[in-house]
C-alpha cells in the first residue's frame, strides 16, 4: 500500500447492461415470503417471489401515551455501554409506571448501536441496551408479557453522520408501542 | 441458464471508443424491450488502489470472436481486466501490440520482448456443437517463444464470461504459483435510502463486480450472508418480520426457507466445511447471545457458549472441529477458539489491542482475519495463528466484515469512503488492493464465495 512509483489508479465503469443481460440467466428476484411471525423454530418452506415484505407486515405501531415524559420514547447510551443514566432513567421510569397501570398495553423494544465496530457485534450490543430497559421496566411494574425486544445494531441509524455527534444520537434503545399484542405472547 | 449472449462490460478505452457506449446502450434497450429482469442495482465501478512495484508485464491479445453467438463480449478485454484488477500484471495496450495473433504458433517472440511483454496470451471463441461455445488459449513466454499453458473451455454462450475468467486463473496460477480466484463470486448488501426508509439487496456477482443478480429484497435489514461450501446456497439474515432470523436460499431458483426465527437474536450463520451445519448466535430471551451449532437436516440445536457476555460472529476452522468466535467476556471484544461441540472450553486467541471482532480463517487455517481498533480506526488484520504476529492491512476508519477469497490471496471487506459504504479487497500480503462503488447508495457485508467445481 506504500506509494510506490507504479502505483496505478485505473477507474473502470461497468457498464449496466452486462448487468442487465446476465440477471436473465439466474435465478429470480425473490421477496421475502411471508412468514408466521415470531414462530419458535422449523424449516417453513416458501417458494420464490411468494410476495412482498410489505404484506407481511402491517404496521403495528401505535400512537401510545404522549403525556409528560411519556413522550419521550428514545434512551440513550454511552460507547460500547448498555447502562441507563441520567434523562434515560427518568423516561423509562415513567414507561414503567404507565406499562404497569396499563397491563393490556405492548412495547417493542429496539436496540441500537452506532456504526463503529462489526455488524454482527453490534446487534449483540443492540440487543444487550434492549434488555438493559426491558429489566428497568420489568424492575419499575411493567411485566414480561408486555415487552419484547429487538436488536437492529447499526442498521437504523437515527442520525447520518459519521461523527461523535450522530453516534450519541444511534447509541439508543427506541420504545415503541404497538397496536397489537406481542406475537407469540397472550 | 439462459442461452442469452453476454455483452461486453469494458470500458471505452479498451473497447474503442464511442462505438461501445452505443453497443452497450442498444444492448440494454433490448434487455428492456424484451423484459428482461432489472439489474440488481446499479452498475460498480472498480478503482485499482494499489498495486506492487514490479507487476508483471503481460500482452492480452484480442481472442477471434465469434459474433454474433459471442454477444460482443470481448474475452480478452475480461482477462485484462482480471489481471490488471489484481495488482500484480501491467497490460501492453492493443495500440502498441505489434501483432494480434490469435494461435501460439503465429508469434513471433522477439517483437513482444521488444515491445515490453514477458508473457503473451492468445486466443479464439468457436462454435461447439449443440450452441455451445468453446475458448481456446495459450499462454506463451515472450522471450522463448516456449507455451506454458494451453487449454478450451466450453459451455453455454451465457458462460463466455465465466470461461473468460477461468482463462485468467490459469494464467495467475502460470505465472505466480498461486491458484487464481478470478471465477469465483461474491454476495453482498447494498442499501439504498435513509433509515427507516430503507430499501436492502442481497446481490450475487462476479468477482470483479460485474453480472450482478439480484437474490432478495426487503425494506428490512439484509445481513450476513454466507456461501454455502458448493457455492449452491446463502445463509442470511432478515429482519422482514421485525424480527431477526435466518433464511437459507438456493441462489438458483430462489427457493427459501426460514431456519431460526426464535426470540432475541438470530444471527451471523455460518456453514460448516461439510455443508450440513450452520454455526450462528441466538439471544435467548435474555437478551444474552450465544454460540450454537444448528444441524440443518434435522434441526438439531447444540449450545456451544454459555455466557454473561456477546458471544457472536461464529466461524469454523477449515477441519470443522473448531470455532473462532467474537466474546466481549474480558471486558472488550476478543476472539477465542472452542470445540465445536457442547462442552467445549474456550481459549483466547487475540491479546493485541482493546477491540478485535469478526473472525475469517483463511482456506488453509493458518491466518485470521479480523476487524481491529488500529489507532482509533476499525481496520481490516491478519493475525498468524502460529506465531500471533499481527499485521493491519487495511487503511479506513470503519473497515468491516473481512472475507477471504477461496485461494486465501486476497480480502474483501466494506469500508467507508466519504459518505459511500464500498467494498474493497487487500492482498493478505497487502500490497495490492481495490474498490468496488455502487454509483448511488451503500454496498456492504462482502462473502466471497468458493470456488466452482
Amino acid at each position: 500500500m506504500t506509494e510506490n512509483a507504479s502505483m496505478r489508479r485505473v477507474v473502470i465503469v461497468l457498464v449496466v447492461a452486462a448487468a442487465l443481460a446476465l440477471g436473465a440467466c439466474a435465478g429470480k428476484p425473490t421477496k421475502p415470503a411471508p412468514s408466521a411471525p415470531e414462530t419458535s423454530e422449523g424449516a417453513q418452506g416458501a417458494g420464490a417471489g411468494a410476495a412482498s415484505a410489505a404484506a407481511a407486515n402491517p404496521d403495528d405501531e401505535a400512537m401510545g401515551p404522549q403525556a409528560g415524559l411519556l413522550a419521550t420514547r428514545v434512551v440513550y447510551f454511552d460507547f460500547d455501554s448498555a447502562e441507563i443514566k441520567g434523562a434515560g432513567t427518568d423516561v423509562v421510569a415513567a414507561h414503567a409506571k404507565y406499562l404497569g397501570a396499563h397491563p393490556a398495553i405492548r412495547v417493542r423494544l429496539e436496540g441500537h448501536t452506532d456504526e463503529r465496530g462489526s455488524r454482527e457485534y453490534n446487534i449483540g450490543l443492540g440487543e444487550r441496551r434492549a434488555q438493559s430497559v426491558r429489566r428497568a421496566l420489568l424492575l419499575q411494574g411493567a411485566t414480561d408479557v408486555q415487552i419484547s425486544t429487538v436488536s437492529y445494531g447499526e442498521e437504523r441509524p437515527a442520525a447520518p453522520g459519521h461523527d461523535e455527534a450522530a453516534w450519541a444520537k444511534n447509541r439508543r434503545v427506541e420504545i415503541v408501542y404497538l397496536t397489537q399484542p406481542v406475537p407469540g405472547k397472550p | 441458464m439462459s442461452q442469452r449472449p453476454v455483452p461486453d462490460s469494458y470500458p471505452r478505452r479498451l473497447r474503442g471508443g464511442a462505438r461501445g457506449v452505443a453497443v452497450s446502450a442498444m444492448l440494454a434497450m433490448l434487455a428492456l424491450a424484451l423484459g428482461l429482469p432489472r439489474p440488481a442495482s446499479a452498475a460498480l465501478e472498480i478503482e485499482v488502489t494499489s498495486g506492487v512495484r514490479d507487476p508483471v508485464p503481460i500482452a492480452i491479445v484480442p481472442f477471434t470472436p465469434l459474433p454474433p453467438a459471442d454477444g460482443g463480449l470481448d474475452v480478452a478485454a475480461v482477462v485484462q481486466h482480471d489481471l490488471e484488477g489484481s495488482g500484480r500484471f501491467r497490460a501492453l495496450p492493443r495500440e502498441r501490440m505489434p501483432a494480434k495473433p490469435t494461435r501460439a504458433d503465429e508469434i513471433v517472440a522477439g517483437s513482444w520482448k521488444g515491445a515490453g511483454s514477458d508473457y503473451v496470451v492468445v486466443g479464439r471463441v468457436s462454435a461447439s456443437g449443440s450452441g455451445d461455445l468453446a475458448v481456446d488459449f495459450d499462454l506463451v513466454n515472450a522471450l522463448t517463444g516456449t507455451r506454458l499453458a494451453t487449454q478450451r473451455f466450453v459451455g453455454a454462450a451465457s458462460a463466455l464470461r465465466n470461461a473468460a475468467h477461468r482463462v485468467s486463473d490459469v494464467v495467475y496460477q502460470k505465472i505466480l504459483g498461486v491458484r487464481g480466484a478470478f471465477a469465483t463470486r461474491i454476495a453482498y448488501v447494498a442499501v439504498d435510502g435513509t433509515a427507516p426508509a430503507q430499501h436492502y439487496q442481497l446481490i450475487v456477482a462476479d468477482a470483479d463486480g460485474a453480472n450482478q443478480h439480484l437474490v432478495l429484497e426487503s425494506r428490512f435489514p439484509l445481513m450476513s450472508p454466507a456461501w454455502s461450501p458448493d457455492g449452491h446456497y446463502l445463509a442470511y439474515v432478515s429482519f422482514e418480520t421485525k424480527h431477526s432470523g435466518i433464511y437459507v436460499q438456493l441462489v438458483r431458483s430462489g427457493e427459501r426457507r426460514q431456519v431460526s426465527a426464535r426470540a432475541g437474536v438470530n444471527g451471523a450463520p455460518e456453514w460448516s466445511p461439510d455443508g450440513r451445519k450452520l454455526a450462528l448466535t441466538l439471544g435467548g430471551g435474555g437478551g444474552n447471545p450465544d454460540i450454537y451449532i444448528l444441524d440443518l437436516a434435522t434441526q438439531d440445536l447444540a449450545r456451544i457458549t454459555d455466557d454473561p457476555a456477546i458471544d457472536t460472529e461464529p466461524v469454523w476452522a477449515p477441519d470443522g472441529r473448531s470455532l473462532y468466535f467474537t466474546s466481549d467476556r474480558a471486558g472488550s471484544p476478543q476472539i477465542y477458539q472452542i470445540g465445536a461441540q457442547p462442552g467445549a472450553h474456550p481459549k483466547r486467541i487475540t491479546f493485541s489491542g482493546t477491540y478485535n471482532a469478526r473472525p475469517r480463517v483463511s482456506p488453509d487455517g493458518t491466518q485470521l482475519a479480523m476487524v481491529t481498533l488500529d489507532n482509533g480506526a476499525y481496520r481490516i488484520a491478519v493475525q498468524d495463528l502460529a506465531s500471533g504476529t499481527v499485521r493491519v492491512l487495511s487503511h479506513g476508519r470503519l473497515d468491516e466484515s473481512p472475507s477471504f477469497a477461496p485461494n486465501g490471496a486476497t480480502l474483501i471487506y466494506s469500508a467507508r469512503d466519504g459518505e459511500r459504504g464500498v467494498l474493497a479487497t487487500v492482498a493478505t500480503d497487502g500490497l495490492t488492493g481495490l474498490r468496488l462503488k455502487a454509483p448511488e447508495g451503500e454496498v456492504r457485508d462482502p462473502a466471497w464465495g468458493p470456488f466452482n467445481p
